[in-house]
């Protein structure tokens, strides 16, 4: 894949794919409800949620493996209805790569190309420009069973891109990846998406796959759209307790509603004393209180006598060292349960005694009111 | 695949929940798929047994058949001492020779499994190779073997162990055992070395790890897992044995005719299908009973062991 | 402890070395007195000579019996394995009610007495008024022939992973092309392996077609009544030499291409890293 820097490719106003309504039911199990969801021309998009929420699903039924059993789907305006996976304008990296292990790397990814009879110095030219997208030029005639799982992924990703498709749909592409492998790869896959500028829809359960390369991520549960957003906004401002967790730590604070209006709502809290917050869209009052949550990166140490507008008071009761960062578990006098605070050891973080007394830095904004 | 199945939702759902169409449209294909072949063992071998229990109620009247329904060949088949006794002697025949086969095979099976390295394909290759050579040809080859003028005769000869070839050897019951023990050999190894296979290792290591000794790591873990292989081997050695005809009448001299010598017979010279058709009947459902009787009696002491 | 272990690591592969000759030694008689030139077949040999091989070819009814065994074998094996086919395919690609039970009856004439199942099709055949004759041979040799080869193509289609296929649809390609460019070639070798195996079970059968046949003998009956005439004996061992080179050939090529498929549907990756 080229090193050269490229700058971040704008996101076109044109829609790729449109879902609407669309569920299926397996029986009396509804793997699908409801979903809808637009896509638009030149998009990374992930699908994210832990195992059976239903990601699998909506991926299948946009490459035409599986059908709806109620609503609809259109690529590129074009309604997909009654039109099978061979003749979409879809190509996909399969989990398991699908690497037809009776063929070679060049015969693998000139499969699809055969079929459109492009002739030989054509088709030779594509298979070629496919492999030094993916960095395999030169292993054209490996066979399917000499290669290690990273050269499978690229060998899989080349016989999808080969093919031009308006849409490549990656099923959990890093997943057999090991770890340092898979966070190359996922650098490598964002930069060949801005290359070609094709749209990229991606399923992983892995959050920070889905932040590192997407442009906007749709979080899943039960077979459920919960949120739909940029990388960003789905982790500092997520909807509800859910979404909050499954992207990471989290901090919850309890609060009473002191007032409510509009987009915004004013809350009390034993901890943090009165905020204001932004109102989730789904929120709804559970009687006089409501839930705050703020991420452990968000609260900081404040050191010696430097103060801050905003602050809580706590004592440091565990320390765990994680190299580059320390985590503290911080009793606040008034919360029920202790706050997790992430912070960076350059300032002596994994230092700070447990036992000790500490002030912790807050931004109100990094306070957000979750929907249960 | 196995990668594949863990997040793979959709695919283990359809399976196992409701009935939606797309079930249902599975379970067409997959049953339209599979009916030529099913409906060939059905005209095959379902109806032709049908056929035989039948007949097993008729009586041959000469030429004709009398379809009038009788009890008197079960009667006959039961009753007539040469019947009874062909009966019993084949059971207690293919009986021996599972018994044998399987004691036999077992610690090859173990050898393969748990000894054989990188060369477990070829040993089961080495160890089938002699089964598919003809069989007419196998029991010939043990005739001369065990003959009066045979291999073994003049072998112990040679070497004077004996002075004058025995006539033992040849044309009695345990001819017709070793013979057939030889030729089950291939059928009885294979279940049993796919169970041994089956066998997580780590059990063993736990057995280990939990104070026990090979000895009795093997009796607690590895034998009790594998029952499974020594029942299906039994089964599959035991039945198709009781039916052997050939070997019986090679090698089996007057001691050695079993069940299957009079069965022929029936449909040969003495041609009285009725009364074949009843032997066969109750060949079948008594070796089936024997084989259902020592499988339990397995599966009991297996739980014993334990 | 390790006494134990002891025992077992000297006594095991003694024990296999005797089983092997145990499996073997009827076998290795058939050459030894295929060349003996004598009839009676005892040791010390009295000359070697290929007499009985050069004879094989000048006797008509050898040749008739071999030529019936091979027509009832090619069609015996085409049979079972497109049966054999359908019935893997299905078990191993779709789940549908009554899925073991009809595997069970498909696999039953493997644990089936052969006298019964040759009786039993003898019956029905009767009764059907058909023909004894090669035909009826071949009906039979099926029914015994679809139990292995539907073995051997279940552990072929087995590995066989599911998004091979929708890869290739994926990809363009067409049902008919995805069978034609993926499937077929995947499980190549386990039809082939499978061809071969009922071939030689047809050939080797002798029970099924003693009854089944008409006037027209397959090898083993002409080999069962050629061992009534001692003075034949040579030949027919000289006749079973040349089969058991034959069918260990044919063996070794089932068995190299059941492995192949092996290898090819595992798709295990990762193999280089």
């Amino acid at each position: 894949m080229p090193d050269l820097p490229l700058p971040e490719r704008p996101l076109s106003d044109r829609t790729m794919i449109e879902i609407s309504h669309v569920s299926r039911s397996y029986g009396a199990f509804k793997a699908l409800d409801d979903a809808s969801l637009t896509i638009r021309e030149g998009e990374f998009f992930s699908l994210l949620g832990p195992s059976g929420c239903g990601k699998t699903t909506l991926l299948r039924m946009i490459a035409g493996f599986d059908n709806p059993t109620t609503g609809t789907i259109a690529i590129d305006g074009q309604p997909m209805e009654g039109i099978p996976a061979n003749r979409r304008p879809t190509n996909m990296v399969f989990q398991s790569y699908a690497i037809f292990p009776h063929l070679n790397v060049e015969q693998n990814v000139a499969y699809g190309l055969k079929r459109l009879k492009l002739g030989a110095t054509e088709e030779r030219r594509r298979v070629e420009e496919a492999l030094a997208q993916v960095s395999l030029t030169g292993l054209g005639k490996r066979g399917a069973n000499e290669l290690s799982g990273g050269q499978r992924q690229r060998v899989a990703l080349a016989r999808a891109l080969v093919m031009r498709p308006k849409v490549l749909l990656l099923d959990e592409p890093l997943s057999a990846l090991d770890k340092k492998l898979r966070e190359q790869m996922q650098v490598e896959l964002r930069r060949l998406q801005q290359a070609v500028g094709i749209t990229f829809i991606l399923v992983t359960h892995d959050q920070y796959e889905a932040l590192a390369m997407s442009d906007r991520i749709a979080v899943m549960f039960g077979g459920r759209i919960t949120q739909v957003a940029s990388p960003k906004e789905i982790y500092q401002r997520p909807v509800n307790r859910q979404v909050a967790d499954f992207l990471g730590g989290m901090n919850f604070v309890k609060a009473e509603i002191v007032e409510e209006n509009g987009a915004s709502i004013v809350v009390d809290t034993l901890g943090f004393g009165r905020v204001r917050t932004d109102k989730p869209p789904a929120f709804t009052r559970n009687g006089g209180s409501a839930t705050l949550g703020i991420r452990p990166e968000r609260l900081r140490v404040l050191w010696d006598d430097a103060t801050s507008k905003f602050e809580v008071a706590g004592r440091v009761v565990e320390r765990h060292y994680f190299g580059e960062i320390t985590h503290l578990i911080v009793e606040i006098p008034g919360l029920e349960k202790p706050l997790s605070v992430t912070e960076t050891n350059d300032f002596g973080a994994d230092d700070i005694p447990v036992g000790s007394a500490v002030r912790l830095a807050y931004d109100p904004d990094a306070l957000v009111a979750l929907a249960d | 695949m196995t990668a594949a199945a863990e997040d793979a939702s959709p695919l283990p759902l359809r399976r196992h929940r409701g009935r939606s169409s797309l079930l249902q449209s599975e379970a067409a294909q997959g049953f339209a798929l599979i009916s030529p072949t099913f409906l060939y063992a059905l005209v095959l071998l379902v109806v032709p047994i049908v056929v035989i229990l039948a007949h097993s109620f008729w009586t041959q009247n000469y030429l004709t058949i009398d379809r009038t329904f009788t009890l008197e060949n079960y009667r006959v088949a039961l009753t007539e001492p040469i019947y009874r006794d062909l009966l019993m002697r084949s059971l207690w025949i293919s009986l021996l020779v599972s018994f044998f086969t399987v004691v036999l095979a077992y610690p090859i099976a173990f050898y393969i499994s748990f000894h054989g390295g990188r060369h477990k394909g070829l040993w089961l290759f080495l160890i089938t190779i002699p089964f598919w050579t003809s069989y007419l040809l196998r029991v010939m080859s043990w005739k001369v073997i065990l003959g009066y003028n045979g291999v073994l005769n003049s072998g112990l000869m040679g070497l004077g162990i004996t002075s004058e070839p025995s006539t033992a050897l040849l044309y009695n019951t345990s001819a017709v055992v070793i013979t057939l023990t030889h030729a089950w050999a291939a059928f009885a190894i294979l279940p049993i070395f796919v169970s041994l296979e089956k066998i997580d290792r780590s059990l063993i290591e736990a057995a280990t790890d939990l104070g026990d000794g090979p000895l009795r790591s093997f009796l607690r873990v590895t034998l009790p897992l594998s029952v499974p292989g020594v029942v299906s081997a039994i089964l599959i050695v035991m039945i198709p044995t009781v039916g052997d005809f050939v070997t019986p009448k090679l090698v089996g001299g007057k001691d050695g005719v079993m069940i299957a010598n009079a069965i022929e017979a029936q449909f040969g010279k003495a041609s009285n299908w009725p009364l074949g058709a009843a032997l066969s009947v109750t060949t079948m459902l008594v070796v089936t009973a024997m084989a259902a009787a020592t499988v339990l009696i397995i599966r009991s002491a297996a739980r014993l062991a334990r | 402890m390790t006494m134990m272990n002891r025992m077992l690591s000297r006594w095991l592969p003694a024990y296999a070395f005797l089983y092997i000759v145990f499996l073997y030694l009827p076998v290795v008689f058939l050459p030894i007195f295929s060349v003996n030139t004598t009839a009676s077949p005892k040791f010390p040999l009295t000359g070697l000579t290929l007499k009985w091989y050069r004879d094989l070819p000048n006797t008509p009814a050898l040749i008739d019996a071999a030529w019936n065994s091979l027509m009832v074998g090619v069609s015996a094996a085409l049979l079972a394995t497109l049966l054999g086919i359908c019935a893997a395919r299905a078990i191993t690609r779709y789940r549908f009610p009554g899925r073991r039970a009809i595997n069970g009856l498909i696999m039953a004439p493997l644990v089936l007495p052969e006298i019964i199942l040759a009786v039993s099709m003898l019956l029905v055949m009767l009764q059907l008024g058909l023909s004894l004759s090669l035909i009826t041979v071949v009906f039979g040799h099926v029914l015994i022939c679809i139990p292995y080869s539907l073995s051997v193509l279940t552990s072929g289609f087995e590995g066989f992973d599911r998004s091979l296929e929708e890869a290739s649809a994926d990809l363009g390609e067409s049902a008919f092309g995805t069978f034609r460019r993926v499937t077929l070639p995947m499980v190549a070798p386990a039809i082939i392996s499978s061809l071969l195996v009922s071939f030689t079970i047809s050939l080797d059968e002798f029970i099924i077609a003693f009854f089944l046949t008409g006037t027209e003998p397959t090898l083993p009956i002409y080999i069962w009544g050629q061992l009534r005439f001692a003075s034949k004996l040579p030949g027919v061992l000289a006749l079973g030499t040349v089969l058991l080179v034959g069918s260990f050939l044919l063996l070794t090529i089932a068995e190299v291409l059941r492995r192949r498929a092996a290898r090819r549907t595992q798709n295990t990756g990762g193999a280089h890293a």
